[in-house]
């Protein structure tokens, strides 16, 4: 195995601090790993401007790798801007298992945030939004018209 | 040009910061804890339009400040932002419609940003274009719920917009700090973003069956740096942990 996939599967051990059943690399969070000797450094960009987990994330990446590599540095680069679409389908598979709706697709990016394809405890496409934000920044709170459950959705960003 | 673009990112960086600070006020006391949340979420993210703003007002200063020592250590006089954003929460009608005003215009201030000569402020505008789309959508769709809805939430917003639309226009009047910031392409003469918020505001307040005022005289001053009343006391209580004990750490 390289360096390089050693990093990304130890990367791939970084639970997200708000949403523990996914990955920073399930989420797209960790954009890219470079290795030089015994050096590694991991570039992630932040989902939201006011994301309050980015430096828990920046600091679990650090002692994660510190397992293998003597020296690690994580970026922080805004540009290109986080979306939902680097949301692996991994990440979206594990999401709809612990009961949050996958972003749904965007017919017009700006204007339109999606919706849950189907809700993820019954599978009804019968869904309606009941507040825009949710329990983080990421999530939307929605409900299910079928079985009467509350679920968040992951918004489309 | 290089106090100018200081002073340019101050004027938008203040008034995020100045809005968050209003914003958290109600987290605990919002009228619905889906509102508290959703409210708690839009100051986060405003916050850290902030703090991206001012730490690059910092550096481009070249005195040592970073975001901290901008956001805790200069008085009123010195702080650069709008004077709407600084008025108190009054009732959920005036937060909301002070919300919307203000949403309506960093939507398209943000989607201007991403052409930005200077790559950091363009990198952060990308992102908070996205954040600022989803405000204007929560904020517009209170202040049509709440114009459209009972006799009382009408009057409410109808004292809102008396109280607040005098000091709608102060975003958009140009000084030579923002022609020279604009010159250079550093961010987007203020007037230039008139057209498109008016077009917005006027909707929506079409929708929300309220009037659209006719222009006032403007009440400006807070860019450069002459305030009401207000943010005295905001500041007073946003800062005095951090003049209290300096360089304090968890």
């Amino acid at each position: 195995m390289t360096a390089v996939q050693e990093a990304w599967d130890l990367l791939a051990q970084v639970p997200d601090p708000e949403l523990p059943t996914v990955s920073v690399v399930d989420l797209g969070i960790a954009r890219a790993v470079a290795v030089t000797g015994d050096s590694v450094v991991v570039t992630i960009t932040p989902t939201y401007s006011g994301c309050p987990a980015m430096r828990e994330i920046e600091h679990d990446v650090k002692v994660r790798l510190a397992e293998r590599f003597a020296d690690v540095e994580v970026r922080t680069v805004l540009s290109p801007a986080w979306t939902t679409d680097w949301v692996t389908d991994e990440g979206r598979r594990k999401l709809a298992a612990s009961g949050i709706a996958p972003p749904g697709t965007r017919m017009l990016p700006l204007l339109d945030f999606g919706r849950p394809a189907t809700c993820p405890h019954c599978g009804s496409a019968d869904v309606e939004e009941l507040a825009g934000f949710g329990s983080t920044a990421c999530k939307a709170l929605w409900r299910c018209t079928a079985c009467r459950e509350p679920f968040d959705y992951f918004k489309a960003h | 040009m290089g106090d100018h673009g200081v002073e340019a990112l101050l004027r938008i960086g203040d008034s995020c910061l100045v809005l968050a600070q209003r914003l958290t006020a109600w987290c605990g006391h919002a009228p619905a804890l889906e509102e508290d949340i959703a409210l708690a979420n839009i100051a986060l993210d405003v916050l850290g339009h902030a703090r991206g703003l001012l730490t690059r007002a910092g550096q481009l200063e070249g005195a040592g400040r970073d975001e901290d020592q901008l956001a805790y250590l200069r008085s009123a006089p010195e702080y650069r932002n709008l004077l709407l954003v600084e008025q108190p929460n009054g009732d959920f009608a005036h937060t909301m419609l002070r919300q919307f005003l203000f949403d309506a215009w960093t939507t398209e201030l943000w989607r201007e940003m991403t052409a930005s000569s200077d790559a950091g402020l363009a990198a952060l505008a990308e992102k908070a274009a996205k954040e600022a789309a989803y405000h204007v959508r929560h904020s517009a769709g209170w202040v049509v719920r709440l114009g459209d809805g009972t006799e009382e939430s009408h009057t409410r917003m109808l004292a809102a917009l008396d109280d607040l639309w005098p000091y709608a226009g102060e975003a958009f009047l140009d000084d030579e700090v923002d022609v020279a910031a604009a010159d250079v392409g550093l961010v987007p003469l203020p007037s230039t973003l008139e057209k498109p918020w008016r077009a917005r505001v006027s909707y929506i307040l079409e929708d929300a069956t309220l009037p659209v005022p006719p222009d006032p005289w403007w009440q400006r001053g807070g860019r450069q740096g002459r305030h009401t009343e207000h943010l005295t006391y905001l500041l007073a209580e946003m800062q005095v942990v951090h003049r209290e004990h300096p360089g304090a750490s968890w």
